[in-house]
């Protein structure tokens, strides 16, 4: 999954993704350490944590200029399921292998970011691993003014830093909230307390009583 | 143009004189108003503490957070199918319109398309969310200016276009009809010619409401060059939607962009103001409603016949893999970041949603602006407290 030649045969080419993958690459040089073509779909790049502030500011002479978002991505599967479990029962062993999804990653928080030229729609995912040890990367809030907020909400809920950032309060949660929520680690209370009926829930289709699969009503 | 360019400019210089005025001539005390959260003026529970120097706001910082329901981790525990319930609810004037690229994504990610009616019905449906969206902001604007008529008209005319997509749906806010590989149902018998009927009425109301707001003097002088926001600016923000196209880029991307929906089947503007100011917002929101309504006409004209659903599971588990879907929502620019690892539900969603984006610059718009005009530019930037709180 991680990797660029993970394309199917049958996909036709994407000339025009091809070539701005390149330039993208091209001006940021060494700091690219992963990047992902989907034909006629995205782009994506993973660059070094130290390289983070300046690949936006390149990526924004190179005409990204509209700024789409900023978050993060747990990998860890969390250790509570999808809250199915019953909480009366001894706890399930789960998997706790990080894997990490497309251009691949070495740490358990990702930041992504996606920025996108205007007028030509053609955007752009961009990636970075976050040191375990440190959870701190540079803030893009110089780089785009929009990045403020995004960087904030990232911050309360994945407890991840951003250098620079010039205030990283809180915005949903209370001043003393205590956890990181958006953490695949965080309880998800309502859940532990009694599973949720409708997480087995499949919608029975009218007048299909078969189990075969599919429908074309 | 360039007359306009300039006005546009001048009233930008003028907002920066005010700021920088604020800071050195004015030695009055400072006051700390606070707006909300509840005012009439905020859709919700949106906070606002502005810092005042006489009239003129020196800060303005909103508190967003009074209405957070963690539907990005809600996701994390619900299967695709269900999580098109709980999206239904981040912006809740044009619910069908929030599910559309949800679904999306997560039949990009399974390889599946819908058929061509159920594109072309998804169209007309988001089309007529954004109408009903739409009206409402256009009713209320005249709320917040102290005119308190438009907004009858705005519900009465509202009403017809919820009636049609209960008719469709069976529901009135929170239709949960998309399903992923097309539609829960077949549109309704006499959908079609009530539709019609419905779309010259809601063209009426428009032309009432420019009658009423947009001609009238008042809501001229207070809108006019109030909350100018520059093209690079609403760019760097990434403000979306009517907010971006009112600073004069042209960008819909229910143009610009490539999706399953029936948008390339339509002929329609896209309508643009060289100004940026509140007023200009305002506009076109309005022109946009007119043309929602003939791209709903003219989808009705050519809706195809087959199936509704494309085949897929029943047990819906989508492939492993990373998807970004964005349309052009009522609000602007909403979009979903999904991550799936190959379970019956996605392993990470990130709701990109519009007005998040869009509130994000009022503390640099509010910056030096008269304490009237901070609720005339929350009005033109419009958002939905759902659709930033998520």
């Amino acid at each position: 999954m991680s990797s660029t030649t993970d394309t199917p045969t049958e996909t036709p080419r994407d000339d025009m993704r091809d070539a701005e993958i390149a330039r993208v690459c091209a001006a940021l040089g060494s700091s690219v350490v992963d990047s992902l073509v989907k034909s006629n779909d995205d782009m994506w790049i993973r660059v070094t944590a130290d390289a983070w502030r300046s690949t936006g500011e390149t990526l924004k002479t190179l005409g990204y200029t509209y700024f789409g978002f900023i978050s993060a991505i747990d990998w860890l599967p969390s250790p509570y399921g999808r809250g199915e479990d019953d909480p009366t029962a001894p706890p399930v062993e789960r998997s706790t292998v990080v894997k990490q999804g497309y251009a691949g990653g070495d740490t358990r928080f990702q930041v992504i970011a996606r920025l996108v030229q205007p007028f030509t729609t053609l955007g752009i995912n961009i990636k970075v691993d976050v040191d375990d040890s440190l959870m701190a990367i540079d803030s893009w809030s110089q780089v785009f003014a929009g990045a403020n907020w995004h960087e904030r909400e990232t911050h309360e809920m994945f407890g991840i830093g951003f250098n620079g950032h010039p205030d990283l309060r809180n915005m949903y949660l209370p001043t003393d909230f205590e956890g990181h929520p958006m953490r695949k680690d965080f309880p998800l209370l309502a859940r532990m307390v009694k599973p949720w009926p409708g997480i087995v829930d499949v919608e029975p289709l009218p007048g299909d009583d078969s189990e075969e699969e599919g429908d074309a009503s | 143009m360039s007359l306009l360019g300039d006005r546009q400019q001048l009233a930008y210089i003028a907002a920066q004189a005010a700021d920088a005025r604020v800071n050195v001539e004015l030695e009055t005390e400072g006051m700390t108003l606070n707006i909300g959260p509840q005012h009439p003026a905020t859709h919700g529970t949106l906070r606002i503490i502005a810092r005042l120097d006489g009239e003129q706001v020196l800060w303005a910082d909103p508190m967003c957070g009074y209405m957070h329901r963690g539907y990005e981790k809600l996701t994390e525990v619900r299967s695709y199918p269900q999580v098109t319930a709980l999206v239904n609810r981040i912006d809740w004037l044009g619910s069908f319109a929030n599910e559309v690229p949800f679904i999306l994504a997560a039949e990009k990610l399974m390889g599946v398309e819908a058929p061509s009616r159920a594109q072309h019905i998804r169209t007309i449906l988001f089309e007529l969310s954004r109408i009903a969206n739409v009206t409402l902001f256009l009713g209320d604007l005249g709320v917040q200016l102290g005119a308190v008529t438009p907004v009858f008209f705005a519900f009465r005319d509202r009403e017809y276009v919820l009636n049609l997509i209960e008719g469709a749906t069976g529901g009135r806010f929170h239709p949960n009809f998309d399903r992923i590989g097309g539609l829960k149902d077949d549109l309704p018998a006499g959908f079609v010619d009530e539709t019609r009927i419905v779309m010259k009425k809601l063209r009426g109301f428009c032309d009432q409401i420019e009658d009423l707001l947009f001609g009238n003097e008042i809501f001229q002088s207070r809108t006019r060059g109030i909350g100018v926001i520059p093209k690079d600016v609403a760019l760097q923000y990434g403000m979306s939607g009517a907010n971006l196209r009112a600073s004069g880029v042209d960008w819909d991307l229910r143009r610009d962009q490539k999706l399953p929906l029936a948008y390339d089947k339509v002929d329609f503007k896209v309508i643009t103001h060289p100004d940026g100011d509140s007023f200009a917002r305002c506009w076109v929101r309005l022109q946009e409603v007119r043309e929602s309504t003939r791209i709903v006409d003219q989808l009705l004209e050519t809706i195809p016949t087959g199936p509704i659903m494309a085949k897929v599971p029943k047990i819906i588990k989508v492939p492993e893999g990373e998807a970004w879907v964005s349309t052009e929502n009522p609000l602007g620019e909403m979009g979903y970041y999904v991550v799936s690892q190959g379970d019956m539900g996605p392993f990470r969603v990130k709701i990109r949603s519009a007005s998040f984006n869009n509130i994000s610059i009022t503390p640099w718009l509010l910056k030096g602006v008269y304490v009237p005009d901070i609720i005339t530019i929350l009005a033109s930037l419009y958002f939905i407290l759902g659709d930033i709180d998520r």
